[in-house]
Protein backbone atom coordinates (compact mmCIF):
# COMPACT_ATOMS: atom_id res chain seq x y z
CA UNK A 1 0.00 0.00 0.00
CA UNK A 2 1.28 3.19 -0.84
CA UNK A 3 -0.08 6.98 -1.52
CA UNK A 4 -2.15 8.79 1.47
CA UNK A 5 -4.81 10.62 -0.63
CA UNK A 6 -6.66 13.13 0.17
CA UNK A 7 -10.01 10.32 0.25
CA UNK A 8 -7.63 8.59 3.01
CA UNK A 9 -7.11 11.69 5.16
CA UNK A 10 -10.28 12.27 5.01
CA UNK A 11 -12.03 9.16 6.31
CA UNK A 12 -9.17 8.38 9.37
CA UNK A 13 -10.01 12.02 10.24
CA UNK A 14 -13.62 11.39 10.37
CA UNK A 15 -13.16 7.85 11.78
CA UNK A 16 -11.08 9.49 14.40
CA UNK A 17 -13.04 12.42 15.17
CA UNK A 18 -16.25 9.54 15.55
CA UNK A 19 -14.58 7.28 17.92
CA UNK A 20 -13.08 10.47 20.21
CA UNK A 21 -16.00 13.13 19.95
CA UNK A 22 -18.50 11.40 21.73
CA UNK A 23 -15.62 10.64 25.03
CA UNK A 24 -14.21 14.60 24.80
CA UNK A 25 -17.88 15.74 25.08
CA UNK A 26 -18.22 14.24 28.10
CA UNK A 27 -14.87 15.18 29.27
CA UNK A 28 -15.93 18.93 28.91
CA UNK A 29 -19.36 18.81 30.14
CA UNK A 30 -18.06 17.44 32.99
CA UNK A 31 -16.49 20.12 33.69
CA UNK A 32 -19.57 22.41 33.24
CA UNK A 33 -21.28 23.95 36.44
CA UNK A 34 -24.78 23.38 34.98
CA UNK A 35 -26.83 20.74 35.31
CA UNK A 36 -27.89 20.91 31.77
CA UNK A 37 -26.41 18.82 29.41
CA UNK A 38 -26.91 21.35 26.61
CA UNK A 39 -26.24 24.64 28.72
CA UNK A 40 -22.84 25.75 28.87
CA UNK A 41 -22.87 27.67 32.67
CA UNK A 42 -19.27 28.18 33.30
CA UNK A 43 -15.95 25.66 34.41
CA UNK A 44 -16.12 24.18 38.13
CA UNK A 45 -14.91 21.17 39.21
CA UNK A 46 -17.94 20.90 41.96
CA UNK A 47 -19.33 17.42 40.02
CA UNK A 48 -15.97 16.11 41.46
CA UNK A 49 -16.36 17.32 45.00
CA UNK A 50 -20.09 16.03 44.89
CA UNK A 51 -18.24 12.68 43.51
CA UNK A 52 -15.91 12.37 46.59
CA UNK A 53 -18.53 12.74 48.91
CA UNK A 54 -21.23 10.36 47.76
CA UNK A 55 -20.24 7.22 49.72
CA UNK A 56 -22.18 4.52 47.24
CA UNK A 57 -20.25 5.40 44.57
CA UNK A 58 -16.42 5.06 46.18
CA UNK A 59 -18.15 1.88 47.82
CA UNK A 60 -19.45 0.41 44.55
CA UNK A 61 -15.65 1.46 43.73
CA UNK A 62 -14.10 -0.42 46.22
CA UNK A 63 -15.73 -3.49 45.41
CA UNK A 64 -15.37 -3.20 41.45
CA UNK A 65 -11.62 -2.86 42.32
CA UNK A 66 -11.60 -6.04 44.56
CA UNK A 67 -13.71 -8.19 42.65
CA UNK A 68 -11.04 -6.93 39.61
CA UNK A 69 -8.02 -7.54 40.96
CA UNK A 70 -8.43 -10.55 42.64
CA UNK A 71 -10.60 -12.48 39.52
CA UNK A 72 -8.22 -11.17 37.32
CA UNK A 73 -5.10 -12.67 38.75
CA UNK A 74 -7.14 -16.41 39.57
CA UNK A 75 -7.75 -15.97 35.54
CA UNK A 76 -4.22 -15.23 35.00
CA UNK A 77 -2.99 -18.17 37.09
CA UNK A 78 -5.89 -20.53 35.46
CA UNK A 79 -5.13 -19.15 31.91
CA UNK A 80 -1.62 -19.85 31.85
CA UNK A 81 -2.31 -23.05 32.97
CA UNK A 82 -4.99 -23.77 30.46
CA UNK A 83 -3.01 -22.05 27.46
CA UNK A 84 -0.24 -24.60 28.75
CA UNK A 85 -2.79 -27.83 28.53
CA UNK A 86 -3.62 -26.13 24.90
CA UNK A 87 -0.43 -26.05 23.23
CA UNK A 88 1.78 -28.42 25.30
CA UNK A 89 -0.14 -31.35 25.93
CA UNK A 90 -0.92 -32.57 22.62
CA UNK A 91 -3.66 -34.52 22.04
CA UNK A 92 -5.23 -35.98 25.62
CA UNK A 93 -8.66 -37.49 25.85
CA UNK A 94 -10.83 -34.27 26.61
CA UNK A 95 -9.16 -32.06 24.47
CA UNK A 96 -12.07 -31.18 22.32
CA UNK A 97 -14.34 -30.49 25.38
CA UNK A 98 -11.59 -28.76 27.08
CA UNK A 99 -10.85 -26.25 23.84
CA UNK A 100 -14.94 -26.19 23.32
CA UNK A 101 -14.97 -25.12 27.08
CA UNK A 102 -12.04 -22.16 26.69
CA UNK A 103 -13.88 -20.82 23.30
CA UNK A 104 -17.19 -20.83 23.80
CA UNK A 105 -17.11 -18.49 26.69
CA UNK A 106 -15.63 -15.92 24.19
CA UNK A 107 -18.70 -16.12 22.11
CA UNK A 108 -21.13 -16.48 25.02
CA UNK A 109 -23.73 -13.57 25.19
CA UNK A 110 -23.33 -12.10 28.80
CA UNK A 111 -26.79 -12.91 29.85
CA UNK A 112 -26.58 -16.33 29.21
CA UNK A 113 -23.43 -16.49 31.22
CA UNK A 114 -24.70 -14.37 33.60
CA UNK A 115 -28.07 -16.33 33.86
CA UNK A 116 -26.58 -20.04 33.77
CA UNK A 117 -23.94 -19.01 36.95
CA UNK A 118 -27.38 -17.06 38.90
CA UNK A 119 -28.71 -20.80 38.32
CA UNK A 120 -25.75 -22.85 39.34
CA UNK A 121 -25.14 -20.50 43.02
CA UNK A 122 -29.21 -20.60 43.51
CA UNK A 123 -28.81 -24.64 42.97
CA UNK A 124 -26.42 -25.03 45.32
CA UNK A 125 -27.34 -22.49 48.14
CA UNK A 126 -24.79 -20.54 48.25
CA UNK A 127 -25.34 -16.96 48.61
CA UNK A 128 -24.38 -14.45 46.42
CA UNK A 129 -21.47 -11.12 47.21
CA UNK A 130 -18.54 -10.63 46.39
CA UNK A 131 -16.91 -14.23 46.06
CA UNK A 132 -19.79 -15.04 43.41
CA UNK A 133 -19.19 -12.06 41.08
CA UNK A 134 -15.29 -13.50 41.59
CA UNK A 135 -15.75 -16.84 40.51
CA UNK A 136 -17.98 -15.56 37.50
CA UNK A 137 -15.50 -12.99 36.15
CA UNK A 138 -12.30 -15.58 36.74
CA UNK A 139 -14.51 -18.02 34.81
CA UNK A 140 -14.53 -15.89 31.54
CA UNK A 141 -11.71 -13.89 32.40
CA UNK A 142 -8.88 -17.10 32.32
CA UNK A 143 -10.48 -17.82 28.54
CA UNK A 144 -9.27 -14.45 27.21
CA UNK A 145 -6.19 -14.76 29.10
CA UNK A 146 -5.65 -18.15 27.53
CA UNK A 147 -5.98 -17.26 24.08
CA UNK A 148 -3.27 -14.30 24.50
CA UNK A 149 -1.45 -16.51 26.28
CA UNK A 150 -1.25 -19.49 24.08
CA UNK A 151 -0.64 -17.51 21.07
CA UNK A 152 2.21 -16.36 22.69
CA UNK A 153 3.39 -20.18 23.91
CA UNK A 154 2.58 -21.41 20.15
CA UNK A 155 5.30 -19.19 19.40
CA UNK A 156 7.85 -20.42 21.79
CA UNK A 157 11.51 -22.29 21.76
CA UNK A 158 11.11 -25.41 23.81
CA UNK A 159 14.53 -25.97 23.01
CA UNK A 160 15.17 -22.87 25.26
CA UNK A 161 13.55 -24.74 28.25
CA UNK A 162 15.25 -28.05 27.27
CA UNK A 163 18.69 -26.55 27.64
CA UNK A 164 17.85 -24.90 31.01
CA UNK A 165 16.79 -29.18 32.02
CA UNK A 166 19.95 -30.10 30.86
CA UNK A 167 21.76 -27.68 32.78
CA UNK A 168 20.75 -28.77 35.66
CA UNK A 169 17.12 -27.42 36.30
CA UNK A 170 14.62 -28.82 37.76
CA UNK A 171 10.53 -28.31 35.87
CA UNK A 172 9.55 -25.64 38.25
CA UNK A 173 12.66 -23.78 38.19
CA UNK A 174 12.93 -23.83 34.51
CA UNK A 175 9.79 -22.33 34.10
CA UNK A 176 10.33 -19.85 36.44
CA UNK A 177 13.54 -18.79 35.42
CA UNK A 178 13.58 -19.67 31.50
CA UNK A 179 9.51 -19.99 30.31
CA UNK A 180 8.01 -17.30 32.55
CA UNK A 181 10.15 -14.42 31.72
CA UNK A 182 10.18 -14.86 28.05
CA UNK A 183 5.53 -15.34 27.95
CA UNK A 184 5.76 -12.46 30.64
CA UNK A 185 4.66 -10.22 28.42
CA UNK A 186 1.58 -12.01 27.15
CA UNK A 187 0.95 -12.78 30.63
CA UNK A 188 1.00 -9.20 31.91
CA UNK A 189 -1.52 -8.16 28.70
CA UNK A 190 -3.47 -11.28 29.22
CA UNK A 191 -3.62 -9.62 33.44
CA UNK A 192 -4.95 -6.08 31.75
CA UNK A 193 -7.12 -7.64 29.67
CA UNK A 194 -8.98 -9.39 32.74
CA UNK A 195 -8.90 -6.55 35.15
CA UNK A 196 -10.41 -4.33 31.84
CA UNK A 197 -13.00 -7.40 31.14
CA UNK A 198 -13.63 -7.26 34.82
CA UNK A 199 -14.06 -3.38 35.72
CA UNK A 200 -16.07 -3.43 32.87
CA UNK A 201 -18.57 -5.99 33.36
CA UNK A 202 -22.69 -5.25 33.84
CA UNK A 203 -24.42 -7.88 32.76
CA UNK A 204 -22.75 -10.99 34.49
CA UNK A 205 -22.51 -9.00 37.41
CA UNK A 206 -25.89 -8.28 37.74
CA UNK A 207 -26.95 -11.37 37.99
CA UNK A 208 -24.57 -13.03 40.22
CA UNK A 209 -24.16 -9.83 42.61
CA UNK A 210 -26.17 -10.37 45.84
CA UNK A 211 -27.64 -7.24 47.63
CA UNK A 212 -24.46 -6.24 49.28
CA UNK A 213 -22.57 -5.77 46.66
CA UNK A 214 -22.70 -3.47 44.48
CA UNK A 215 -20.01 -2.81 41.37
CA UNK A 216 -19.55 0.46 39.67
CA UNK A 217 -20.70 -0.42 36.25
CA UNK A 218 -23.93 -1.30 38.19
CA UNK A 219 -24.44 1.73 40.12
CA UNK A 220 -23.61 4.06 36.76
CA UNK A 221 -26.24 1.90 35.09
CA UNK A 222 -29.01 2.46 37.27
CA UNK A 223 -27.84 6.39 37.10
CA UNK A 224 -27.86 6.35 33.33
CA UNK A 225 -31.14 4.80 33.24
CA UNK A 226 -32.76 8.08 34.43
CA UNK A 227 -30.99 10.27 31.73
CA UNK A 228 -27.76 12.69 31.86
CA UNK A 229 -26.52 13.37 35.24
CA UNK A 230 -23.31 15.51 36.28
CA UNK A 231 -21.66 13.23 38.80
CA UNK A 232 -21.70 10.32 35.79
CA UNK A 233 -19.49 12.99 33.67
CA UNK A 234 -17.27 13.31 36.32
CA UNK A 235 -16.89 9.35 37.14
CA UNK A 236 -16.79 8.69 33.31
CA UNK A 237 -13.80 11.51 32.82
CA UNK A 238 -11.83 10.36 35.87
CA UNK A 239 -12.33 6.26 34.52
CA UNK A 240 -11.24 8.13 30.85
CA UNK A 241 -8.44 9.76 32.66
CA UNK A 242 -6.82 6.69 33.96
CA UNK A 243 -7.05 4.48 30.88
CA UNK A 244 -5.16 7.16 29.04
CA UNK A 245 -2.63 7.48 31.56
CA UNK A 246 -2.34 3.81 31.88
CA UNK A 247 -1.64 3.42 28.44
CA UNK A 248 0.58 6.72 28.26
CA UNK A 249 3.11 5.16 30.78
CA UNK A 250 2.81 1.59 29.19
CA UNK A 251 3.98 2.99 25.81
CA UNK A 252 6.19 5.11 26.82
CA UNK A 253 7.94 1.42 29.26
CA UNK A 254 7.40 -0.02 26.10
CA UNK A 255 8.91 2.33 23.56
CA UNK A 256 11.93 2.44 26.46
CA UNK A 257 12.36 -1.44 26.55
CA UNK A 258 12.67 -1.23 22.43
CA UNK A 259 15.35 1.55 22.58
CA UNK A 260 17.33 -0.12 25.26
CA UNK A 261 17.01 -3.45 23.67
CA UNK A 262 18.28 -1.35 20.56
CA UNK A 263 21.17 0.34 22.06
CA UNK A 264 22.44 -3.18 23.67
CA UNK A 265 22.64 -4.49 20.63
CA UNK A 266 24.75 -1.17 19.25
CA UNK A 267 27.07 -2.01 22.11
CA UNK A 268 27.22 -5.16 21.38
CA UNK A 269 28.43 -5.11 18.08
CA UNK A 270 30.75 -2.31 18.60
CA UNK A 271 32.37 -4.45 21.19
CA UNK A 272 32.82 -6.92 18.70
CA UNK A 273 34.68 -4.66 15.93
CA UNK B 1 1.84 -35.35 40.15
CA UNK B 2 2.32 -31.86 38.99
CA UNK B 3 1.43 -32.81 35.34
CA UNK B 4 -1.86 -34.17 36.35
CA UNK B 5 -2.67 -30.77 38.45
CA UNK B 6 -1.93 -28.71 35.88
CA UNK B 7 -4.62 -30.29 33.66
CA UNK B 8 -7.25 -31.18 36.66
CA UNK B 9 -7.34 -27.31 38.16
CA UNK B 10 -8.43 -26.07 34.97
CA UNK B 11 -10.16 -28.55 33.42
CA UNK B 12 -12.50 -29.02 36.49
CA UNK B 13 -12.74 -25.46 37.10
CA UNK B 14 -14.40 -24.58 33.54
CA UNK B 15 -16.35 -28.08 33.80
CA UNK B 16 -17.82 -26.58 37.43
CA UNK B 17 -18.66 -23.05 36.43
CA UNK B 18 -19.38 -23.56 32.32
CA UNK B 19 -20.38 -26.93 31.84
CA UNK B 20 -22.62 -27.66 35.20
CA UNK B 21 -24.30 -24.25 35.07
CA UNK B 22 -25.17 -24.81 31.50
CA UNK B 23 -26.33 -27.87 31.83
CA UNK B 24 -28.77 -26.50 34.66
CA UNK B 25 -30.29 -24.20 32.04
CA UNK B 26 -31.26 -26.59 30.00
CA UNK B 27 -32.73 -28.59 32.43
CA UNK B 28 -34.43 -25.58 33.71
CA UNK B 29 -35.75 -24.62 30.09
CA UNK B 30 -37.79 -28.11 30.47
CA UNK B 31 -39.56 -27.44 33.96
CA UNK B 32 -42.32 -26.05 34.65
CA UNK B 33 -43.13 -22.79 36.69
CA UNK B 34 -43.38 -22.86 39.99
CA UNK B 35 -44.53 -20.61 43.17
CA UNK B 36 -41.66 -21.83 45.15
CA UNK B 37 -38.33 -20.55 45.55
CA UNK B 38 -36.31 -21.98 43.26
CA UNK B 39 -39.28 -20.93 41.69
CA UNK B 40 -39.47 -24.16 38.54
CA UNK B 41 -40.21 -27.62 39.12
CA UNK B 42 -39.03 -30.40 39.32
CA UNK B 43 -36.07 -30.70 41.67
CA UNK B 44 -33.95 -33.77 41.63
CA UNK B 45 -34.38 -35.57 44.65
CA UNK B 46 -31.74 -38.29 44.71
CA UNK B 47 -32.81 -39.28 48.17
CA UNK B 48 -35.92 -41.44 46.54
CA UNK B 49 -33.13 -43.44 44.38
CA UNK B 50 -33.99 -44.47 40.61
CA UNK B 51 -37.76 -43.73 41.32
CA UNK B 52 -36.69 -40.39 41.97
CA UNK B 53 -34.88 -39.75 38.90
CA UNK B 54 -37.41 -41.02 36.47
CA UNK B 55 -39.72 -39.04 38.27
CA UNK B 56 -37.64 -36.10 37.33
CA UNK B 57 -37.41 -36.89 33.90
CA UNK B 58 -40.76 -37.72 33.15
CA UNK B 59 -41.56 -34.08 34.67
CA UNK B 60 -39.29 -32.93 31.68
CA UNK B 61 -41.29 -31.24 28.68
CA UNK B 62 -41.36 -28.63 25.68
CA UNK B 63 -43.96 -26.88 27.55
CA UNK B 64 -41.74 -23.88 27.16
CA UNK B 65 -40.16 -23.79 23.93
CA UNK B 66 -43.82 -24.47 22.75
CA UNK B 67 -44.57 -21.16 24.94
CA UNK B 68 -41.94 -19.16 23.14
CA UNK B 69 -43.62 -19.86 19.28
CA UNK B 70 -47.10 -19.24 20.74
CA UNK B 71 -46.57 -15.47 22.02
CA UNK B 72 -45.21 -13.60 19.25
CA UNK B 73 -43.05 -11.48 21.56
CA UNK B 74 -40.36 -13.53 21.28
CA UNK B 75 -40.15 -14.56 17.80
CA UNK B 76 -40.74 -11.14 16.76
CA UNK B 77 -38.02 -10.29 19.32
CA UNK B 78 -35.43 -12.56 17.42
CA UNK B 79 -36.49 -11.66 14.58
CA UNK B 80 -35.69 -7.99 15.23
CA UNK B 81 -32.24 -8.59 16.73
CA UNK B 82 -31.08 -10.44 13.95
CA UNK B 83 -32.14 -7.49 11.77
CA UNK B 84 -30.67 -5.16 13.96
CA UNK B 85 -27.49 -6.87 14.30
CA UNK B 86 -27.54 -7.27 10.39
CA UNK B 87 -28.20 -3.73 9.15
CA UNK B 88 -25.52 -2.36 12.05
CA UNK B 89 -22.77 -4.74 10.95
CA UNK B 90 -23.41 -3.52 7.45
CA UNK B 91 -23.00 0.11 8.50
CA UNK B 92 -19.75 -0.82 10.38
CA UNK B 93 -18.54 -2.22 7.55
CA UNK B 94 -18.50 1.21 5.35
CA UNK B 95 -17.57 2.99 8.27
CA UNK B 96 -14.80 0.91 9.50
CA UNK B 97 -13.75 -0.46 5.94
CA UNK B 98 -12.41 3.49 4.60
CA UNK B 99 -10.69 3.74 7.99
CA UNK B 100 -8.99 0.52 7.97
CA UNK B 101 -7.62 1.42 4.46
CA UNK B 102 -6.92 4.85 5.72
CA UNK B 103 -4.76 3.29 8.22
CA UNK B 104 -2.82 0.83 5.92
CA UNK B 105 -1.86 3.65 3.56
CA UNK B 106 -0.04 5.99 6.14
CA UNK B 107 3.11 6.33 6.87
CA UNK B 108 4.59 3.37 8.60
CA UNK B 109 5.69 5.26 11.14
CA UNK B 110 2.41 6.63 11.79
CA UNK B 111 0.60 2.66 11.69
CA UNK B 112 1.80 2.10 15.34
CA UNK B 113 -0.08 5.41 16.51
CA UNK B 114 -3.05 4.78 14.82
CA UNK B 115 -3.51 1.35 15.70
CA UNK B 116 -3.50 2.72 19.25
CA UNK B 117 -5.47 5.36 18.37
CA UNK B 118 -8.09 2.60 17.78
CA UNK B 119 -7.43 0.30 20.44
CA UNK B 120 -7.91 2.60 22.91
CA UNK B 121 -11.33 3.31 23.45
CA UNK B 122 -11.73 -0.37 23.76
CA UNK B 123 -9.84 -0.13 27.05
CA UNK B 124 -12.53 2.65 28.15
CA UNK B 125 -15.64 1.51 30.03
CA UNK B 126 -18.25 0.30 27.35
CA UNK B 127 -20.82 1.34 29.59
CA UNK B 128 -19.34 5.07 29.68
CA UNK B 129 -18.96 5.06 26.10
CA UNK B 130 -22.62 3.75 25.25
CA UNK B 131 -23.64 6.31 27.97
CA UNK B 132 -21.68 9.30 26.13
CA UNK B 133 -24.62 9.10 23.29
CA UNK B 134 -27.40 9.92 25.63
CA UNK B 135 -26.10 13.20 26.03
CA UNK B 136 -25.79 14.07 22.23
CA UNK B 137 -28.77 11.94 21.19
CA UNK B 138 -31.24 13.35 23.13
CA UNK B 139 -33.95 15.69 22.39
CA UNK B 140 -32.38 18.97 23.87
CA UNK B 141 -29.26 16.98 22.92
CA UNK B 142 -25.64 18.40 21.17
CA UNK B 143 -26.49 17.36 18.06
CA UNK B 144 -29.85 18.75 17.95
CA UNK B 145 -29.03 21.86 19.41
CA UNK B 146 -26.04 21.47 16.63
CA UNK B 147 -28.34 21.02 13.88
CA UNK B 148 -30.82 23.72 14.80
CA UNK B 149 -28.29 26.33 15.24
CA UNK B 150 -26.89 25.45 11.57
CA UNK B 151 -30.67 25.40 10.55
CA UNK B 152 -31.05 21.93 8.35
CA UNK B 153 -34.12 20.87 10.87
CA UNK B 154 -36.43 23.67 12.78
CA UNK B 155 -37.84 21.01 15.41
CA UNK B 156 -35.74 18.66 17.41
CA UNK B 157 -35.54 15.29 16.14
CA UNK B 158 -36.39 12.21 18.12
CA UNK B 159 -33.18 9.76 17.81
CA UNK B 160 -32.74 8.91 21.65
CA UNK B 161 -34.98 5.97 22.74
CA UNK B 162 -35.26 4.52 18.38
CA UNK B 163 -33.61 1.92 16.70
CA UNK B 164 -31.29 4.23 14.90
CA UNK B 165 -29.81 5.28 18.59
CA UNK B 166 -29.22 1.39 19.02
CA UNK B 167 -27.50 1.60 15.25
CA UNK B 168 -25.12 4.28 16.35
CA UNK B 169 -24.76 2.91 19.70
CA UNK B 170 -23.68 -0.71 18.48
CA UNK B 171 -21.27 1.02 15.42
CA UNK B 172 -19.99 3.02 17.63
CA UNK B 173 -19.07 0.71 20.48
CA UNK B 174 -18.07 -2.59 18.01
CA UNK B 175 -16.22 -0.50 15.29
CA UNK B 176 -12.53 -1.21 16.44
CA UNK B 177 -13.36 -5.25 16.10
CA UNK B 178 -14.34 -4.22 12.31
CA UNK B 179 -11.07 -1.98 11.75
CA UNK B 180 -8.40 -3.82 13.22
CA UNK B 181 -8.99 -7.68 10.92
CA UNK B 182 -9.72 -5.62 7.93
CA UNK B 183 -6.69 -3.08 8.73
CA UNK B 184 -4.38 -6.71 9.27
CA UNK B 185 -5.36 -7.82 5.79
CA UNK B 186 -5.07 -4.77 4.22
CA UNK B 187 -1.41 -3.64 5.55
CA UNK B 188 0.03 -7.21 4.03
CA UNK B 189 -1.14 -6.30 0.41
CA UNK B 190 1.56 -6.12 -2.07
CA UNK B 191 1.51 -2.63 -3.35
CA UNK B 192 2.73 -3.94 -6.73
CA UNK B 193 -0.19 -5.60 -7.42
CA UNK B 194 -2.70 -2.72 -7.73
CA UNK B 195 0.66 -1.04 -9.70
CA UNK B 196 0.51 -4.21 -12.04
CA UNK B 197 -3.38 -3.57 -12.31
CA UNK B 198 -3.25 0.17 -13.17
CA UNK B 199 -0.34 -0.94 -15.68
CA UNK B 200 -3.05 -3.77 -17.62
CA UNK B 201 -5.32 -0.57 -17.92
CA UNK B 202 -7.30 -0.61 -14.88
CA UNK B 203 -8.91 2.83 -13.21
CA UNK B 204 -7.43 3.08 -9.76
CA UNK B 205 -11.31 2.62 -8.81
CA UNK B 206 -11.47 -0.42 -10.77
CA UNK B 207 -8.56 -1.89 -9.31
CA UNK B 208 -9.56 -1.26 -5.64
CA UNK B 209 -13.02 -3.36 -6.26
CA UNK B 210 -10.84 -5.92 -8.32
CA UNK B 211 -7.84 -6.48 -6.41
CA UNK B 212 -7.70 -4.91 -2.65
CA UNK B 213 -11.65 -5.72 -1.91
CA UNK B 214 -11.17 -9.54 -3.19
CA UNK B 215 -7.66 -9.64 -1.19
CA UNK B 216 -8.89 -8.59 2.14
CA UNK B 217 -12.30 -10.22 1.99
CA UNK B 218 -10.81 -12.52 4.55
CA UNK B 219 -10.82 -9.61 7.06
CA UNK B 220 -14.09 -8.15 5.78
CA UNK B 221 -15.71 -11.58 7.02
CA UNK B 222 -14.34 -11.88 10.33
CA UNK B 223 -14.67 -8.36 11.28
CA UNK B 224 -18.55 -9.04 10.35
CA UNK B 225 -18.84 -11.84 12.27
CA UNK B 226 -16.74 -10.06 15.01
CA UNK B 227 -19.54 -7.18 14.92
CA UNK B 228 -22.47 -9.59 13.94
CA UNK B 229 -22.31 -12.29 16.97
CA UNK B 230 -22.40 -10.27 20.46
CA UNK B 231 -24.55 -7.57 18.83
CA UNK B 232 -27.41 -10.36 18.88
CA UNK B 233 -27.27 -11.39 22.28
CA UNK B 234 -26.44 -7.67 23.23
CA UNK B 235 -28.20 -5.83 26.19
CA UNK B 236 -26.68 -2.55 27.05
CA UNK B 237 -27.18 -0.83 24.29
CA UNK B 238 -30.65 -1.61 23.67
CA UNK B 239 -31.57 -0.77 27.33
CA UNK B 240 -29.66 2.86 27.34
CA UNK B 241 -30.23 3.50 23.46
CA UNK B 242 -33.49 2.09 22.44
CA UNK B 243 -36.70 2.27 23.34
CA UNK B 244 -39.71 0.46 24.98
CA UNK B 245 -40.54 -0.84 21.16
CA UNK B 246 -36.90 -1.77 20.53
CA UNK B 247 -37.37 -5.43 20.78
CA UNK B 248 -33.91 -7.29 20.98
CA UNK B 249 -33.71 -10.63 23.05
CA UNK B 250 -30.76 -9.53 25.23
CA UNK B 251 -33.04 -7.09 26.59
CA UNK B 252 -36.50 -9.72 26.85
CA UNK B 253 -34.56 -12.91 28.55
CA UNK B 254 -33.30 -9.89 30.95
CA UNK B 255 -36.52 -8.93 32.19
CA UNK B 256 -37.89 -12.35 31.50
CA UNK B 257 -35.73 -13.12 34.48
CA UNK B 258 -35.88 -9.74 36.51
CA UNK B 259 -39.27 -8.49 36.18
CA UNK B 260 -41.55 -11.30 35.66
CA UNK B 261 -39.12 -13.92 37.43
CA UNK B 262 -40.58 -16.49 34.82
CA UNK B 263 -37.00 -18.71 35.65
CA UNK B 264 -38.27 -21.84 33.11
CA UNK B 265 -39.52 -19.24 29.95
CA UNK B 266 -36.16 -17.18 30.06
CA UNK B 267 -33.53 -20.45 30.28
CA UNK B 268 -35.46 -21.50 27.07
CA UNK B 269 -34.73 -18.10 25.24
CA UNK B 270 -31.41 -18.30 26.45
CA UNK B 271 -31.29 -21.94 24.77
CA UNK B 272 -32.81 -20.75 21.72
CA UNK B 273 -30.28 -18.05 21.19
CA UNK B 274 -27.28 -20.31 21.51
CA UNK B 275 -29.13 -22.44 18.62
CA UNK B 276 -29.15 -19.31 16.32
CA UNK B 277 -25.81 -18.28 17.58
CA UNK B 278 -24.20 -21.62 16.47
CA UNK B 279 -24.63 -21.00 13.08
CA UNK B 280 -22.30 -17.47 12.46
CA UNK B 281 -20.03 -18.90 14.96
CA UNK B 282 -19.62 -22.07 13.23
CA UNK B 283 -19.25 -20.18 9.60
CA UNK B 284 -16.59 -17.78 11.94
CA UNK B 285 -14.27 -20.56 13.20
CA UNK B 286 -14.38 -22.43 9.23
CA UNK B 287 -13.90 -18.78 7.92
CA UNK B 288 -10.30 -18.24 10.83
CA UNK B 289 -9.02 -22.06 9.88
CA UNK B 290 -9.14 -20.91 6.35
CA UNK B 291 -6.99 -17.96 7.48
CA UNK B 292 -4.67 -19.90 8.99
CA UNK B 293 -3.85 -22.21 7.04
CA UNK B 294 -4.07 -19.93 4.08
CA UNK B 295 -0.91 -17.93 5.87
CA UNK B 296 1.00 -21.20 6.94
Amino acid sequence: MRRMSGFNVVSLTFGLAFLYLPMLILVIYSFNSSKLVTVWAGFSTKWYGELLHNEAFLDAALVTLKVGAISSTLATVLGTMAAFLLVRLGRFSGRTLFSGMIYAPLVMPDVITGLSLLLLFIGINMDRGITTIVLAHTTFAMCYVSVVVSSRLSSFDTSLEEAALDLGCTPWSAFRLVTLPIIAPAVISGWLLAFTLSLDDLVIASFTAGPSSTTLPMKIFSAVRLGVSPEINALSTLMIGIVAFGVVIFSIMSKRNTALKLQEERDAVDGRT
Amino acid sequence: MRRLALILIPYLWLIALFLIPFVIVIKISLSDVALARPPYFPQLDLTEGFTGIKAFFSELDFENFTFLTTDDLYWKAYLSSLKIAGISTILTLLIGYPIAYGMASARPEWRATLMMLVILPFWTSFLIRVYSWIGILSQGGLLNTFLLWLGVINEPLTILNTEIAVYIGIVYTYLPFMILPIYANLEKLDGSLLEAAEDLGCSRTSAFWLVTVPLSKSGIIAGCFLVFIPAIGEFVIPSLLGGSQTLMIGKVLYEEFFSNRDWPVASAVAVVLLVILIIPIILFQRNEQKNREASQ
